[in-house]
C-alpha cells in the first residue's frame, strides 16, 4: 500500500500542495501533482492545503490520535462466489440497513472482482446508495491479498464509520487482516449489533457470543475508525428489496492499482455428499451420538428423505467418522437456521446449540428428559429414536 | 525447517458452569488446558519437522502459569518453548496480541512456516492468525485442512476449507497458516517425552525484551472493549411429551406441530427438492 497518493480525477493542478510541502516532495506532471515517496514524510501538510478538492489521501494511519470525526456511513463488504453475491451479504445488508435507520447516514457497499457490474446492479436493488467497485480482469479469481490491500485503500480514502463483512470462513478472515492493516478494532461473529449514543456520539453496540456461547459479550469501539464487525450467518433478517424510485450509484475505483497476488488459486473441490446444502435447507433432520453405529444414520437418512429435509450431524457423529464434516451443525462447524430443526440423539452441547440455537423451530427426540436440548426445544419426544422415528415415518405415511 | 507454533492456554469451556445468582462464569475447578485447535498446530509442525527436519518452536503469550501449556506443548515433541508474559500484555484484543506475538515471532528471528489454530475457544475470534501475518508482512491463509506439498523449502501448496468445499492454493514461504481439526490427530505424549519436557526451560520475555511501541500492547494498543458480558437469556421449556406409549407420543407431537401450523409432511415441493 502506497502511504500517500493524489487522486488525479480530482487534482485541479492548482499547486497549493506544492506550496504548502516543506521537503519539495510534490512536483506538477501534466497538470496533476506527483508526490515523490523518497522526499514525502507524510506529515499531511499537503492534505491540508487540498481540502477543498480532497486530492491527496494519505493510506497510513497511525494507532494513537486518530482523526475519527470526518467518518461517516455504514459500509458492507461484498462477498460473492462465482457469479453471485453470498447468501450472509443480503444479511449483513439488512443489518446494516437497521442501524441507518439511526445513524441516518449512507449505505455503502466495497465489491471487488471480475464482471461483477451485475452484482453492483443487485446490491442497490436492496438498498445500498453506493457500491464502491473495482471491476478488472486483472483481480480474477480470488485472492486474499489483493481483496485485502484493495479494501483498506478504499476505506482510508472513503472513511465510513462502520464496516461489516459476513461471518463466513472468508469474512472471518479477510476482515482480521483488514484491521490489522488500518489498525482500527473488529468484532467477531456478531450476533446483534445497534447503535448508542455514548458522550454525545453514535457508537456501534456489539453483541457477540464467546466462551462456546455460554456467555454473550457487548463491544465497543470507541476511539478507532471504522468499527469492524462480520456477522454470524443466519442470524439477521435478509435484506428486502426496494422499490424503483431508490436511486443508487456505481463509484469506480480506477486509480488504486491492483498488485500482484501472492497466493495463488489453484482450484476449487465442491462437496458432493450434500443433497441440500444445509444452510437453505427449510427442514434439517440432525443425527447424534444416540444413533450409536454408522449403519444407523440411514435411518436419519431415510426421514430426512420422506420429509425432504437436508442431513445435519453433531460433532460426536462427525468425529465418529459416520458423516462427513461437512454436515457438522455448530460452533465450529455450520450454523443454520431452517424453519425446522429436528435434533435425534443429541445432548445439545452448548457448542452444538451454537449452530442451531436460532432455528424458527426446535424438534428434540431423546431418551434422556435431562439432556440440555430439551432446554431450546419448542417440543420434543422424551424416548427412544430407535422407536420414535419409524413411528413419525408410519403416522406421516398413514396421514398421506 | 524453522516453524513456529502460537498456542494459547484457555479455560475447558466444555465444562463451564453458570453461577445462577450472578450470572457470571464459574472459574474455579475449571481447568486450563492448550486451546484444542492448537493441539492439530503443534502436531503438524512435529510432523513437518519429522519430514523436513529443522525445529518447531513453541510461543505464547500469557500469565506466567500459561508455562504449563508451553511445557505440554513441549512433550509432544516440540524443541523450545517461550512465553511472552508481561503485565503489560493485559487485555489485549486481538489486534494487539497479534502485534505482540508478531514482536516475538521477530525476535525468534522468524520462521519459514508459523502455526496456529483455527480460533481459541474462549474467545472464539479466530482474528489473531491474519493479524500477525500482516505484522509480519507476510500472507496468512485460514482454515487449512491438509499441507499437500512443500518445494524446495519455497512454494507451498495447501488446501483450505471452505463452507461448500475445499479450494487448492499455492504460495510462498514464508507463511501463516491456521488449520483446523481435520488435518491430523494429534499424537499422546510418552513418557519419555514427558520427563524431557519437564526439564526444559521455558524462555520467559517481558516488554523491554520485545521491541515494541508501548501504545500498541495490551489494554492500552486494543482498539475493542468489553463493556458487558451477561449469559443467553434462558426460553420457557417447549412442549415435551413424556408419557404414554410411543404411539401416542408422536401422535401428540404431530398434533401440536399441525396446530402450529407445521406439517412435516406437506410440501410436494420441497420433497421433490430434497430428492433428485
Ligand atoms: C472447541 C469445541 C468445539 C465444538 N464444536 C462443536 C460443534 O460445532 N458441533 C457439535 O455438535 N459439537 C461440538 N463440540 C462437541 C460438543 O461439546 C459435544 O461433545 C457434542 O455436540 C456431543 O454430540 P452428541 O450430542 O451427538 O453426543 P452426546 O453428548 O453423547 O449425546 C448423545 C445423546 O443421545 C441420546 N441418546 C442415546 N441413545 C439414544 C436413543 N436410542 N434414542 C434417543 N436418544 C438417545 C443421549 O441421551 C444423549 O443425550 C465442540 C466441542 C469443543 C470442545
Ligand atoms: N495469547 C496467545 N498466545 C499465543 N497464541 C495465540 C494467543 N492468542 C491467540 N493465539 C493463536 O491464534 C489462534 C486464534 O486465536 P483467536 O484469534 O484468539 O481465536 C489460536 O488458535 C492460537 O494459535
Amino acid at each position: 500500500m502506497e502511504p500517500i497518493r493524489v487522486i488525479p480525477e480530482k487534482c485541479t493542478g492548482c499547486k497549493l500542495c506544492v506550496k504548502a510541502c516543506s521537503y519539495d516532495a510534490i512536483t506538477m506532471v501534466e497538470k496533476k501533482a506527483v508526490i515523490d515517496l523518497e522526499k514525502c514524510t507524510i506529515c499531511g501538510a499537503c492534505v491540508d492545503a487540498c481540502k477543498k478538492f480532497e486530492a491527496i489521501v494519505i493510506y497510513r494511519q497511525t494507532f494513537e490520535g486518530q482523526d475519527i470525526s470526518k467518518h461517516a456511513g455504514i459500509c458492507v463488504y461484498a462477498e460473492h462466489h462465482r457469479g453471485k453475491l453470498a447468501p450472509v451479504v443480503l444479511e449483513v445488508i439488512g443489518a446494516a440497513k437497521q442501524l441507518k435507520k439511526d445513524l441516518g447516514e449512507n449505505l455503502s457497499s466495497i465489491l471487488l472482482g471480475n464482471g461483477v457490474r451485475p452484482l453492483a446492479e443487485e446490491l442497490i436493488s436492496y438498498g445500498v446508495n453506493e457500491v464502491w467497485m473495482i471491476d478488472s480482469p486483472e483481480i480474477g479469481d480470488y485472492s486474499e491479498d489483493i481483496q485485502a490491500e484493495l479494501v483498506s485503500e478504499i476505506l482510508m480514502e472513503k472513511k465510513p464509520a462502520i464496516f461489516l463483512g459476513g461471518g463466513t470462513v472468508i469474512g472471518r478472515s479477510l476482515l482480521p487482516t483488514v484491521a490489522a492493516k488500518i489498525l482500527s478494532g473488529l468484532t467477531a461473529d456478531c450476533t446483534e449489533l445497534s447503535i448508542e449514543e455514548i458522550d454525545g456520539r453514535k457508537i456501534l453496540k456489539q453483541t457477540r457470543p464467546a466462551f462456546g456461547g455460554n456467555i454473550m459479550a457487548t463491544i465497543l469501539c470507541k476511539n478507532h475508525r471504522p468499527q469492524m464487525a462480520t456477522v454470524r450467518h443466519k442470524v439477521m433478517d435478509e435484506a428486502e428489496k426496494v422499490g424503483e424510485d431508490h436511486q443508487g450509484k456505481i463509484v469506480e475505483f480506477n486509480h488504486i492499482s491492483i498488485p500482484e497476488p501472492y497466493i495463488k488459486v489453484l482450484d476449487f473441490v465442491e462437496d458432493v455428499t450434500e443433497k441440500i446444502s444445509l444452510e437453505d435447507a427449510d427442514i434439517i433432520v440432525s443425527g447424534g451420538r444416540g444413533l450409536q453405529d454408522p449403519k444407523n444414520f440411514a435411518l436419519i437418512e431415510k426421514f430426512a428423505e420422506q420429509i425432504g429435509a437436508a442431513v445435519g450431524a453433531s460433532r460426536a457423529a462427525v468425529d465418529a467418522g459416520w458423516i462427513p464434516y461437512s454436515h457438522q451443525v455448530g460452533q465450529t462447524g455450520k450454523t443454520v437456521k431452517p424453519t425446522v430443526y429436528i435434533a435425534c440423539g443429541i445432548s445439545g452441547a452448548i457448542q452444538h446449540l451454537a449452530g442451531m440455537k436460532s432455528s424458527d423451530i426446535i424438534i428434540a427426540i431423546n431418551k434422556d428428559p435431562q439432556a440440555p436440548i430439551f432446554d431450546v426445544a419448542h417440543y420434543g419426544i422424551v424416548g427412544d429414536l430407535f422407536e420414535v422415528i419409524p413411528e413419525i415415518t408410519r403416522q406421516l405415511d398413514g396421514e398421506g | 525447517m524453522k516453524i513456529i507454533v502460537c498456542i494459547k492456554q484457555v479455560p475447558d469451556t466444555t465444562n463451564v458452569k453458570i453461577n445462577p445468582e450472578t450470572n457470571t462464569l464459574i472459574r474455579e475447578g475449571v481447568e486450563s488446558i492448550i486451546n484444542p485447535f492448537d493441539t492439530y498446530a503443534i502436531e503438524e509442525g512435529v510432523r513437518l519437522k519429522e519430514k523436513f527436519g529443522g525445529e518447531v518452536l513453541i510461543l505464547s503469550m500469557g500469565p506466567p502459569q500459561a508455562e504449563d501449556a508451553l511445557r505440554e506443548a513441549l512433550s509432544l515433541g516440540a524443541d523450545d518453548a517461550y512465553l511472552l508474559s508481561d503485565r503489560a500484555f493485559a487485555g489485549a484484543d486481538t489486534l494487539a496480541t497479534a502485534y505482540t506475538l508478531a514482536a516475538g515471532i521477530r525476535k525468534l528471528g522468524g520462521a519459514d512456516i508459523i502455526l496456529m489454530g483455527r480460533q481459541a475457544i474462549d474467545g472464539d475470534t479466530g482474528q489473531v492468525g491474519p493479524g500477525v501475518g500482516v505484522n509480519l508482512g507476510i500472507p496468512c491463509i485460514t482454515n487449512i485442512r491438509k499441507i499437500e506439498q512443500i518445494d524446495e523449502d519455497t512454494t507451498i501448496t495447501v488446501e483450505r476449507l471452505l463452507e461448500t468445499g475445499y479450494v487448492r492454493l499455492k504460495t510462498r514461504l514464508p507463511v501463516v497458516l491456521t488449520v483446523v481439526k481435520e488435518i491430523n490427530e494429534p499424537r499422546l505424549p510418552s513418557l519419555r517425552t514427558m520427563m524431557k519436557a519437564k526439564k526444559k526451560e521455558i524462555i520467559r520475555w517481558g516488554k523491554d525484551d520485545l521491541e515494541v511501541d508501548p501504545n500498541r500492547i495490551g489494554l492500552t494498543g486494543s482498539p475493542t472493549q468489553v463493556i458487558k458480558i451477561f449469559t443467553p437469556p434462558k426460553s420457557p421449556r417447549g412442549k415435551i411429551f413424556e408419557n404414554g406409549e410411543t404411539k401416542e407420543r408422536v401422535a401428540s407431537l404431530l398434533r401440536e406441530l399441525k396446530k402450529a401450523g407445521i406439517n412435516l409432511k406437506g410440501d410436494e415441493e420441497r420433497i421433490k427438492d430434497g430428492t433428485d
